[in-house]
């Protein structure tokens, strides 16, 4: 699809980017906010119960979970979590820590910064949070970025505690673990004018390289996750929680759009055939013993099992069901969604429909239940089946779910899956989730305060970048360089004009990267050192090919100087002074394959390179070799 | 704009003359134009215990932020939008088999909302609202509710507990068959030992109940404790003055404490009610409850019950410390206190250096008890020289009554007498539990993290 195509769709998307800080305690204790663990010593179990906002209105959303009834088991570990997490102790203040971090990003995304921040308990009722809410205080609001030659709107900032990891959720119990909980977060919303599936990624890669050009985040697997807020002409906002990877936001974002397509097709559908909203009635009833026979193995195990089936009679709904809404997924795996979340019966299939493609339940017996409804042929029946209390919850769900198929796209928060579609997560909240929260004073944040971050400020990445591709750098290892934790080396090398800014950059974001990665020790090598063997190198004390070598020598020995290291790993060497009198001694190791000169040189390099790697550069070496070796040819 | 207090509810000082310069009053839905950029949302209250410097809004998004009044250039009024915090009411239903219980409101964060003033949490409830929040209630009893007072805990008092005396005698006098007194758990230890000593022979269950997460949070424990409470007293067979809070920190079961044994033991911990010295009397859960024991007053079908609702506030608690001094000693007797019970060190000791201070003290006619400040364990004055002379000076052992029930009961004993030997055997005889003649081996339990049984223990049981 082209950009026009999804103009014409009206595809609208904004982003809501969490991003983990790197700090090293929590938000709000002080527990260490650093690694995670599976194991755990301790399990406590809890219920969430839904209360009023702050305006003294509920939230959708915590009704919808409160329908579900889960026991939520949280697993703690000694190292990870206090008596805070566990919602058994008050929070402590702030950590100011992450606060500044906040500050500082907020002022890169040029937002206007509130004056007294004040700590809001966002509902969570799905029990990711064992308070039942998330603290979240707001930072800044209305800042911009340039984008694509024009600017993104940035709608606000806020600074709040990470969230526990989802173990498990079968039935009606589900496991968190809660190492990850309280960790300090951003989060990050754009305004939704992003215009393309491409954009939208676009996006998320530029605000990841801003918050990276602090050096004061968290990287690595879930340290950032993106929500994404899709939108298409006559739908609502739906929302796609928890995207690990950017590149998966262009075919999330896309097949999202396609999905809510399809949507306001079934309801034109619905309405052409005359049916209205208001007068539409699904009615459900037990039918247990209608279909205890039927051979159809997931309802005929749940029956053994001793659970419930009901029948919920969808007037007008013939083919509905079967309507595809994304790539091989049917407009029943919405309704299976809600099953699954709401009533808690989360062993696949939970539901059959009378004119499903695949075989179900007999064809007779289908018969016999749209008689016992009195459905026509426009109409079709489904099955749930499942613990009682849960099977009727379900048979509602149902019923809710179909009525929702006359306004088009159900306001919903969804699961991003692998294959680019969505999966129903929960409905989607709104601002009547928010508190205030009471166990904390609002905090002023003073101008002061805000002069000392402002004096530390960094350019914005793109000024970095757009400053050293002027001193000569080239694009892609500026790029890099602006988010490189060793920036302030790199800074200082080209400053100085050390050496020339492609080969500090290959360096820096390139062998140390690597050594960093491998976890050999270079984090201990200082700033200094490394600028250090900048200047040896532009001394013309060892070659390119050097830095490898020297580079984990200093890893390894960190607290000998760079002149010692390269003394130890390059010693002086007379007898290399004159090396290219030895060439022909070389040469004449590989005598006895003489006659193949691409063989005799790649044989005679490899001698040489032995030998000179580090004090001669290898094209200078080439150069000589190739030059006798020709030379001989025609000798 | 007719103005009125609430129209700047909070504000002062610098704060409340920017509203009043610009004309925009709480609630209203309002744009500021600030040094630092525009900003809208509705102006909320100020919690008095805030500064003078900042107004509160609420953006679109829901969250609050406070802008400083030294940004605020302009400020216009766009609309008005005040809050209706207001549990949805549901008229309890009444079914006619059901216990009818009556649930007493002192405070506390039982049944709680935001207070603006400051900040915080308030109570707020009525049978309705109960059941609007806990609507399990009603499969428990018929539900009545009467607000006695509206205090924190600690601001609780000799006042609030004759009250409470005399309401629980008009109580069963009414045939009520269970009572449950919704309390802020802070001092809801005094108020239950308090209690026992002033409604004595009960013919039904007088259960105190509080929560440790206030019940505006989703996972307050205030639901499930109002539950076990409000079951203990509707059916259980255990007429006496208990505390029933959360067993362990999870969302499992409650435990039954008698009300002379009973102590909050962590600030902040839902499972901080722990029985002293003894085992609690049971436990209750949404569908059973056990009971540990047999030794308790059982249910009766009459409505007599004996209301001494007296109380004399001149006592004090004295927590012993190493080279604590006389002079404080004499300072209370000048002061004119007439009971002091020390929490002494040990099997109940106090320094040499006091005793001419105690002699002078006895003399003077104050009623001196002592108790330990371990908490567990019997004062046992005998054992060592120091405790016998202590004893020789008139100071009264109170066998393992915890301090704060001595306390209590020293307080209720100088409601009735003076007379050192007519309080000593008011303080002596226990009226239910607070001396026992034994302690049994499973009533000091605390585990410690760490050891490998206890991991094991924790890791496969949720506490």
């Amino acid at each position: 699809m082209t950009p026009q195509d999804y103009k014409a769709l009206g595809f609208k998307c904004g982003l809501e980017i969490h991003q983990q800080l790197e700090t090293k305690q929590k938000l709000f204790c002080r527990c260490p906010a650093t690694h995670y663990s599976p194991r755990f010593d301790a399990e406590i179990l809890r219920h969430m119960r839904p209360t009023l906002s702050e305006l003294g209105v509920y939230d959708p959303t915590a009704l919808m979970e409160f329908k579900t009834k889960k026991e939520i088991i949280y697993r703690i570990e000694r190292d990870t979590v206090c008596t805070y997490e566990m919602d058994d102790t008050p929070p402590f203040m702030i950590n100011d820590q992450a606060l500044d971090i906040a500050l500082e990003i907020a002022m890169l995304l040029k937002l206007k910064l509130v004056s007294e921040l004040h700590i809001a308990r966002k509902q969570y009722l799905d029990g990711s949070i064992p308070t039942g809410f998330q603290r979240t205080t707001i930072v800044g609001v209305e800042g911009s970025i340039p984008f694509l030659g024009r600017t993104l709107g940035i709608t606000q900032l806020g600074l709040e505690e990470d969230s526990c990891r989802e173990v498990s959720d079968v039935g009606h119990t589900r496991v968190y673990m809660t190492d990850r909980l309280s960790i300090p977060l951003i989060e990050t919303v754009t305004e939704a004018t992003l215009f393309t599936p491409a954009e939208a990624a676009e996006a998320a890669q530029v605000l990841r390289w801003l918050v990276r050009s602090t050096g004061k985040v968290r990287t690595g697997a879930g340290a950032a996750r993106q929500d994404v807020n899709v939108s298409i002409t006559g739908g609502t906002r739906v929302e796609i929680k928890g995207v690990p990877r950017i590149p998966s936001i262009p075919a999330l974002t896309h097949y999202e759009a396609m999905r809510q397509k399809a949507l306001l097709g079934i309801r034109s559908g619905l309405t052409r055939k005359g049916m209205q909203p208001d007068r539409f009635e699904a009615n459900y009833k037990d039918v247990t013993a209608l279909v205890k026979r039927s051979h159809y193995r997931p309802m005929r195990t749940a029956i053994d099992n001793g659970n419930r089936v009901y029948a919920i009679h969808l007037p007008g709904f013939a083919g509905v069901l079967n309507t595809e809404i994304g790539p091989g997924v049917p407009f029943a795996r919405e309704f299976e969604g809600r099953i699954k979340v709401v009533a808690c019966i989360t062993d696949l299939p939970n539901m059959a429909w009378s004119d499903a493609p695949e075989p179900t339940l007999a064809g007779r017996l289908w018969d016999r239940l749209k008689r016992e409804s009195s459905a026509s042929n426009d109409d079709i029946v489904v099955l749930v089946w499942g613990p009682e209390v849960d099977a009727i919850t379900a048979a509602k769900e149902v019923a809710i779910r179909a009525r929702e198929a006359f306004e088009g796209i159900p306001s919903e928060t969804r699961k991003a899956l692998r294959d680019g579609t969505t999966y129903f997560e929960r409905v989607l909240p709104g601002p009547d989730r928010m508190y205030p929260d009471t166990d904390l004073p609002p905090l002023a944040i003073t101008p002061k305060r805000l002069q000392q971050i402002e004096a530390g400020l960094k350019p914005r990445p793109w000024e970095m970048q757009d400053r050293y591709v002027a001193r000569g750098c080239k694009i892609n290892l500026a790029h890099l360089m602006v988010m490189d934790p060793r920036r302030e080396v790199f800074e200082e090398v080209i400053e100085k004009e050390i050496t020339d800014p492609c080969t500090a950059a290959r360096v820096l974001g390139q062998t140390v990267r690597y050594y960093r990665r491998a976890n050999v020790g270079i984090d201990k090598v200082s700033d200094k050192s490394l600028v250090r063997l900048f200047e040896l190198f532009s001394e013309g004390r060892f070659t390119r090919e050097g830095f490898s070598a020297i580079l984990w020598e200093m890893a390894m020995t960190p607290e000998s100087t760079p002149d010692v290291v390269v003394e130890r790993v390059y010693p002086p060497a007379p007898e290399f002074d004159s090396w290219e009198s030895q060439v022909r001694e070389w040469l004449d190791e590989v005598d006895w394959i003489r006659g193949n000169p691409q063989t005799e040189f790649n044989l005679t390099m490899g001698i040489a390179m032995d030998k000179l790697r580090g004090r001669v550069p290898g094209k200078e070496v080439a150069r000589v070799v190739r030059g006798i070796i020709e030379e001989g040819r025609e000798g | 704009m007719s103005s009125n207090a609430d129209d700047f509810k909070g504000y002062d000082g610098a704060a409340l003359e920017c509203l009043k310069k610009f004309k925009v009053r709480v609630w209203a839905d309002a744009e500021f134009g600030t040094t630092r950029g525009a900003f809208r949302g509705i102006v909320l209250p100020r919690s008095e215990t805030a500064d003078n410097d900042h107004i509160v809004l609420k953006l679109v998004t829901g969250y609050n932020v406070g802008i400083s009044v030294d940004t605020i250039e302009t400020v216009k009024e766009v609309g008005y939008r005040k809050a209706n915090y207001k549990i949805p009411e549901k008229a309890f239903p009444v079914s006619p088999g059901k216990p009818d219980v009556i649930l007493f409101g002192t405070g506390g964060t039982i049944a709680s909302r935001l207070d603006y003033r400051t900040g915080a949490v308030i109570p707020a409830f009525s049978p309705g609202e109960l059941y609007g929040s806990v609507p399990e209630l009603a499969d428990i009893c018929n539900l009545e509710t009467e607000k006695l007072y509206g205090v924190f805990s600690e601001n609780m008092g000799p006042e609030q507990y004759i009250g409470l005396a005399h309401a629980i005698g008009k109580a069963i006098k009414d045939g009520k068959k269970g009572v449950v007194i919704g309390h802020g758990t802070d001092t809801m230890h005094h108020t239950a030992a308090v209690i026992s000593f002033m409604v004595q022979n009960s013919p039904i269950p007088i259960v105190l109940v509080g929560s440790q997460r206030s019940s505006d949070r989703p996972s307050s424990d205030a639901a499930l404790n109002l539950i076990s409470a409000t079951k203990v007293a509707a059916e259980s067979d255990i007429a006496e003055v208990s505390v029933v809070m959360f067993g362990p920190t999870s969302d499992d079961y409650g435990l039954i404490h008698r009300g002379t044994r009973v102590r909050k033991m962590h600030s902040s911990y839902r499972s901080t009610f722990r029985t002293i010295g003894d085992i609690p009397l049971g436990m209750v859960d949404p569908q059973d409850i056990f009971t540990f024991r047999d030794d308790y007053n059982k249910r009766r079908d009459d409505r007599e019950v004996t209301i001494d609702a007296v109380y004399d506030d001149r006592v004090t608690i004295l927590y012993y410390y190493p080279a604590m001094r006389p002079d404080i000693l004499d300072a209370l007797v000048d002061l004119g206190y007439k009971g002091i019970v020390i929490a002494g060190t040990g099997l109940g000791h106090v320094n040499k250096p006091l005793y001419p201070a105690i002699k002078r003290a006895v003399e003077k006619g104050v009623h001196i008890y002592m108790t330990v400040q371990t908490l567990w364990g019997y004062v046992q004055m005998y054992v060592y020289d120091t405790g016998r002379d202590i004893m020789e000076l008139g100071v009264i052992p109170c066998a393992n009554m915890l301090p704060e029930v001595a306390y209590m009961k020293l307080c209720w004993a100088l409601g009735h007498s003076h007379d050192q030997e007519e309080v000593k055997k008011i303080m002596l005889t226990p009226v239910n539990g607070e001396i026992t003649d034994r302690e049994p081996f499973d009533g000091y339990l605390i585990y410690q993290g760490g050891i490998p049984e206890v991991q094991e223990f924790i890791s496969k049981i949720h506490r």
